[in-house]
């Protein structure tokens, strides 16, 4: 495979369709004009760190450093999903346990299938991946659980008054919000290859592989992906509505 | 404070603690302070499951589940792991066995009510908990709903209101409360 090499130079051009975004920001008076810039300035920071800290692991070839590069992932998605989910009570364990799983579960059984090798070059782009789309359907789940909740007090207490447990009084707001975590890329897995076309295979094709060899990869991907998302989701809204109860199945005043 | 069997009004301003009161009574909520008695034992030490099926609650606002009033008149007691014939509670909420197979969501908000108040009967309870159950409803529903109430033998209830006619209409004892303490 060839490699490819992008200077500074190329980079800074990019810059040009940031210009563009701050114009229609200015334009229209989103007010995103200071969001954008630090975006750009985070997106560059992040990623050039993490670049270093991919060639140091790549160059060590030790999956210590990579488990460790993982649990990093981890704590800093449940810290994210934690801030978009501020109404679950006590959420940062469910989402711990959720991101956790699914990282260790679906790297595992990839492993175990012989899907990739253990070498950092696979795990570590793929357990961010893992980690960054679970992040994702966890907070999209949780944030529609807490919303649930807000708006159904009536059912919910309705139920219980009838004797439901807290698992039968939530056992409907739990799925929708499973589902509505897992929507995003289920769409967006029918949609693959007609709407758009997904990063790892354009990041491919640009290096210069083989399209068959791309797309198989991005395959193999998006059903590791989905994967991922619906077990990180599951377990993020099966734990996380007992945060709303209290052990004698009363609903918490939130 | 104590509540004898029979029919018993909490009567007050919107704010006074009559719904928290009531909420209390089935263990909805616990108080922050102070103790709540069922037959002299404390209901924290009562399943809150078996206690909320002997005292049910009628809600103020009908909540109902998704599917016909037979599906909601059911729900409480498959709950517990029994069936019944929804039948005699539709009947004794003053509704007739003609609405057994009717999408609940599509009743008006008094049939509604009396479906809410043939679901809690349904769980055969020893006490009901009525929460201002004819608040949102017009005249003619609100004599249903009274007319199905003092109809019913054999069940005790407490009956929240602002209404001191209602009161004296439902009731053989009112208790009166104001700014969250008992009135004497």
């Amino acid at each position: 495979m060839s490699t490819v090499n992008v200077t500074l130079g190329e980079v800074a051009a990019s810059l040009a369709l940031i210009a563009v975004a701050i114009a229609v920001s200015f334009w229209r008076r989103a007010e995103l004009e200071q969001d954008i810039a630090v975006a750009v300035l985070r997106s560059f920071l992040q990623l050039t760190a993490v670049g270093y800290v991919i060639q140091a692991i790549f160059d060590t070839d030790s999956l210590w450093l990579v488990a460790a590069l993982l649990v990093g992932m981890v704590a800093f998605g449940t810290w994210t999903a934690r801030g978009r989910a501020k109404a679950v009570p006590a959420a940062a364990g469910s989402i711990f346990l959720a991101l956790s799983v699914a990282a260790t579960v679906t790297l595992g059984l990839v492993l175990a299938l012989g899907v990739f090798k253990a070498e950092p070059r696979y795990l570590v782009p793929v357990g961010g991946m893992v980690i960054g789309n679970s992040m994702t359907a966890v907070a999209v789940a949780l944030n529609r659980l807490a919303d649930e909740v807000h708006d159904g007090r009536r059912q919910i207490e309705a139920m219980l008054a009838l004797g439901a447990t807290s698992f039968q009084a939530a056992r409907a707001i739990v799925t929708r919000s499973l589902r509505s975590g897992m929507i995003p890329l289920v769409d967006s897995t029918k949609t693959t290859g007609i709407v758009f076309f997904p990063g790892t295979m354009v990041g491919m094709l640009v290096a210069g592989a083989e399209p068959v060899d791309a797309v198989r990869l991005q395959i193999v991907l998006l059903w590791v992906l989905l994967g991922a998302v619906a077990l990180s989701g599951l377990i993020a809204v099966s734990l996380g509505y007992r945060g709303f109860f209290t052990d004698a199945h009363q609903l918490r005043d939130t | 404070m104590s509540i004898p069997s029979g029919s018993t009004a909490l009567l007050g301003p919107s704010g006074s603690g009559k719904s928290t009161l009531l909420r209390l009574l089935n263990r909805l909520a616990d108080p922050d302070a102070g103790t709540v008695r069922f037959h002299g034992t404390d209901v924290r030490e009562l399943d809150p499951l078996e206690l909320r099926r002997r005292v049910g609650l009628v809600p103020q606002l009908p909540a109902p589940v998704p599917g016909s009033v037979s599906d909601n008149v059911s729900f409480g007691p498959r709950l517990h792991g029994r069936e019944v014939d929804p039948e005699r509670p539709v009947r004794l909420a003053g509704l007739d066995e003609s609405f057994l197979d009717r999408d609940a969501s599509r009743l008006s908000v008094g049939e509604q009510q009396r479906v809410m108040l043939a679901r809690a009967l349904a769980l055969e309870p020893e006490v009901l908990l009525l929460d201002e159950p004819t608040a949102s409803l017009d005249a003619d529903a609100t004599a249903a709903v009274e007319h199905a109430l003092q109809n019913l033998r054999d069940v005790s209830y407490v009956l929240v209101t602002h209404d001191a006619q209602q009161a004296d209409r439902l009731t053989e004892r009112t208790v009166r409360l104001e700014a969250g303490r008992v009135k004497r």
